[in-house]
């Protein structure tokens, strides 16, 4: 954090980047990036530049902790020690740790684990460059990366944040937004069932405010899912054209 | 992860819920009696044991001087951990914190944190250079279910009775002076937790009650009735409408619990 803007919203109503308060950032999603894993994906919103991979269904590791009459998610959220301003130590944060909770819980819901009885699955994220939000990020890309493996799901998951800089409501908050603004409110639905599997917060809201709030991360949830569901469709539609 | 509840509990549980009944006679909006003692551990700065139930937890806070964070050289350090003591339940173990503990210290620490509970501005002794460090650490003696809202409450019944050393600097040296300050606290923030049983929401769950849930929830509310911190845990989920429904709840319940806390 070199430069301190004073105003986060200049006299236009425009954001640092040249956003309206309702804009998402540029996304680019792409599907099966990596070659060894069941299912891949790649994000980049703005700066932050995300790959998720997820391996399985397979025979869980250590063997005591299966289930009997499920599937064992796993989830990693891991920041690359280059992609923040100041070098992040590779090993698990106290942060990280809790992302990777909430981020497999986000998951989660959307998954028929049932089907999967005494195995394991793993996801993970390894964020290359941050740029706020990125746990949202991380899961548009992770649920990509299901689909991709071919794993059952209910839905597709996405996500987006909210949040409040100079009394204003924005969408899809950047790293500076969410270190000088005054509140940020990451939120993952499952678009078809109208079902929040991730709701965080910090910062201050009134009650109309938060509702606002979260009100605008649904609009950009909807937005960003029609982009997974593009991006689905991209890959397989060219591996048909390939085959023909 | 949990201790095992039969199918039968389960299901007499999830029944009694979606008939907006309770298996422990409250209703779904009541908590437990809550008991708050503070200044318990005379050897800590500032010390608290909140009863919610069954569900015991300890607060002690120690305070230190240290270096300020590079981004906040004129603020104090905010520290807290959590301790899922293996004496509290038979599912804790004995070792470094797991993806559990972390969460609850950090979903305490957000609530002290974003509600600005403690005017860190006062703490700063020398801008980016010595600041005092304020270590939060939540000792949980007994596990009988929502740990969030117990360990939130005793941490902010904890610091409320800590009390600071008095101190001047002379010459770059800070000087201890006898006798001490209160810590400087400006906001009570108060987390309300909810779980999702057959589909409803239920304020406070006891341990059985968090076996069954499909999802969690917890809001943190300051003295304006501002959100300030929300979780949600767990591997269901919530409707738009049962979140603004729990905000509102929320609103209330940390009002009434609010009142409970002498300051």
């Amino acid at each position: 954090m070199s430069e301190k803007p004073e105003k986060l919203i200049d006299k236009k109503g425009l954001r640092l980047d040249g956003r309206k308060p309702d804009e998402l950032r540029p996304i680019k999603l792409e599907v099966g990036v990596l070659s060894n894993a069941d299912g891949s994906a790649y994000i980049e919103q703005g700066k932050n530049k995300i790959l998720a991979a997820v391996y399985g269904p397979k025979e869980l590791h250590p063997k005591h902790m299966a289930l009997p009459d499920r599937m064992v998610l796993r989830c990693r959220y891991h920041m690359a020690p280059f992609s923040v301003q100041e070098r992040k130590s590779p090993a698990p944060s106290r942060r990280e740790i809790e992302l990777s909770k909430v981020i497999r819980e986000a998951l989660e819901p959307s998954i028929f684990l049932e089907y999967y009885p005494r195995t394991g699955l793993d996801i993970f994220i390894e964020v290359l460059q941050a740029d706020g939000s990125t746990r949202c990020a991380s899961i548009v890309a992770a649920a990509l990366a299901l689909a991709d493996a071919g794993v059952p799901m209910r839905d597709l998951v996405v996500a987006c944040s909210a949040g409040k800089i100079d009394d204003t409501i924005i969408l899809d908050l950047m790293d500076t937004e969410d270190k000088m603004g005054s509140a940020d409110v990451p939120l993952a639905l499952m678009p078809n069932l109208n079902a929040i599997t991730l709701l965080q917060m910090d910062g201050t809201l009134t009650l109309e405010e938060f509702e606002k709030a979260v009100n605008l991360a649904l609009e950009g949830c909807k937005k960003i899912y029609a982009l997974q569901k593009e991006a689905l469709k991209s890959k397989y539609v060219s591996v048909k054209e390939v085959e023909e | 992860m949990s201790a095992m509840v039969t199918r039968v509990k389960q299901k007499q549980i999830a029944q009694l819920i979606s008939r907006g009944k309770r298996l422990d006679g409250r209703g779904l909006t009541d908590y437990r009696e809550i008991k708050v003692e503070q200044g318990i551990i005379e050897k800590a700065e500032g010390s608290a044991r909140v009863l919610l139930g069954k569900t015991e937890v300890m607060v002690g806070t120690k305070i230190e001087t240290g270096e300020p964070f590079s981004d906040t050289p004129n603020e104090g350090v905010l520290t807290v951990n959590a301790e899922l003591v293996p004496l509290a339940s038979p599912t804790f173990e004995a070792g470094p914190p797991d993806e559990n503990s972390i969460e609850l210290a950090r979903i305490v620490d957000r609530g002290i944190r974003e509600s600005k509970a403690i005017d860190l501005g006062k703490l700063c002794i020398e801008p980016g250079k010595k600041v005092f460090v304020i270590f939060v650490d939540v000792y949980v003696l007994n596990h009988d279910g929502n740990l969030i809202d117990a360990s939130a409450l005793a941490a902010l019944a904890a610091l409320l009775n800590t009390k600071m050393p008095n101190y001047e600097v002379e010459e770059g040296e800070v000087k201890i002076k006898p006798g001490y300050i209160p810590l400087p606290i400006r906001r009570h923030p108060i987390t309300v937790t909810f779980a999702k049983i057959s589909d409803k929401l239920v304020v406070d769950p006891w341990l059985e009650e968090e076996q069954v849930m499909d999802a969690r929830l917890s809001m943190a509310l300051d003295d304006d009735g501002n959100i300030c911190a929300i979780q949600k845990g767990g591997s269901g989920y919530f409707t738009p409408k049962q979140v603004l429904e729990a905000a509102s709840i929320a609103k209330e319940k940390a009002e009434e619990i609010r009142k409970k806390l002498k300051w």
